[in-house]
């Protein structure tokens, strides 16, 4: 299973974002997405989800689900959490896991992953920021997909919980999973390699 | 279960809950209803003559209550981005929507017109019949009013666009179902005719709707 961009350049509102991008990532392996701030990092990652267009270049997904789209294969962890207050977590998880193709799914192992599960009946409006976090990220365990959008994936994460969560993306990783993430500092995968986005 | 039944009973839930708009709607309706014979007076005439055109203003404008905030919610809390990428259609989880909306909003308005035309002495046997054209013709305001919120959805405070956006194209539903209304309850006119237009209306924006929606929302993302 590859990922290849090739040549790609983003516009957003008439300005450049970022033009003759290149990447490849394989299976298994992870990439940081690295940049200054407005470089385009989310936005790349927003395109790969197919949540904005490509003005140029191609996105390739081979070796994967023959008759499903690239954004049907992928996780996006965006900076909103998609979680809806007047629900309980339990709530929440199941119907995205619903939702994005893991119709009757056990929940409990990735609410566990996630170390939520004494919360499970809790409407989410209660959660701290960083347990809602935690929730979107058991989204990804619960459904899966091959490809891992990150986007920022460790802010609002205290020490256990990123530690936590460099875990699951191990066992991702492992599974023959692809991860793709945006991030200004370190996130606990070792051997990511690392795409820069604009000007150094 | 499947996608879009999971969807649709997510926002059936999240409406009856806390903070969701579903008996928005229908208290709207009520006020409005009430108010409406302290203004014109106790001419009990009257008000049999112009009851249903009333209530079918009433239930237009209560519809239109709560449907700015149809995508625009999912929109602040990032729900959209995901419902784009999920495997079933986009004009299919936007469909999935718009029942659900006019499940919690609008059918509560069809079943508490026969109790607020009391208050607009309409007979209760017309009831039955100002109730039938609301249940015929309100899946035609909601998916109508689908396209609107669809289209107004990246705006702050698009409400009121939505309402002048959604509006004019809602007059020949109002046009037939208050026609189909008054041709049951003091005739000469058939019913049957302005019944079928309505019917047909429904049904036309039943099938459009979705898919002009779901056209605006993958634009108005970019």
């Amino acid at each position: 299973m590859q990922l290849t961009g090739d040549n790609l350049t983003c516009q957003r509102g008439g300005r450049t974002v970022f033009s003759g991008l290149y990447f490849s990532l394989s299976g298994g392996e992870a990439m940081m997405v690295v940049g200054r701030n407005g470089a385009g990092k989310s936005s790349l990652l927003r395109m790969i989800a197919g949540l904005i267009c490509i003005s140029a270049g191609r996105l390739d997904l081979s070796g994967g689900e023959a008759d499903a789209t690239l954004a049907e294969q992928a996780h996006y962890l965006g900076h909103q959490d998609a979680l809806k207050p007047s629900l309980s977590v339990i709530e929440n998880l199941r119907f995205w896991a619903d939702f994005l193709g893991a119709a009757g799914a056990t929940l409990e192992p990735a609410l566990a992953a996630v170390d939520l599960t004494p919360l499970a009946y809790m409407p989410a409006a209660y959660l701290s920021a960083g347990q809602k976090r935690r929730l979107s990220i058991a989204r990804l365990i619960a459904a899966k997909r091959p490809l891992w959008l990150l986007d920022e994936p460790t802010s609002a994460l205290d020490v256990q919980s990123q530690d936590r969560l460099a875990g699951l993306m191990r066992s991702h990783l492992a599974g023959g999973g692809m991860i793709m993430a945006a991030t200004h500092g370190p996130i606990g995968l070792e051997n990511a390699r690392e795409l820069r986005v604009g000007p150094e | 279960m499947s996608a879009f039944t999971s969807l649709l009973l997510r926002d059936m839930r999240i409406a009856v809950r806390v903070g969701g708009g579903a008996l928005m709607g229908a208290l709207f309706f009520l006020i409005v209803v009430t108010m409406m014979p302290f203004a014109i007076g106790p001419d009990l005439g009257l008000l049999a003559r112009i009851g249903p055109a009333i209530l079918w203003l009433g239930a237009l404008l209560a519809s239109l209550l709560a449907l700015d905030r149809l995508f625009a919610n999912d929109l602040d809390d990032g729900s959209l981005d995901l419902l784009m990428m999920g495997s079933m259609p986009l004009e299919l989880a936007v469909a999935a929507k718009a029942i659900a909306h006019w499940l919690t909003t609008c059918l509560p308005l069809v079943v508490i017109t026969p109790v607020l035309g009391l208050m607009l002495n309409v007979e209760m046997h017309a009831m039955g019949w100002v109730s039938l054209t609301l249940l015929a013709g309100t899946p035609a305001l909601t998916f109508i009013g689908l396209i609107g919120a669809a289209l107004s959805v990246t705006l702050r405070r698009g409400g009121l666009l939505l309402a002048v956006l959604v509006l004019p194209l809602t007059v020949p539903v109002l046009i037939f179902g208050v026609a189909a209304a008054n041709a049951a309850i003091v005739g000469p006119a058939p019913f049957g005719p302005p019944f079928t237009i309505l019917c047909a209306l429904s049904l036309a924006s039943f099938v459009l709707g979705p898919v002009a929606a779901a056209a605006a929302l993958r634009h108005g993302l970019e």
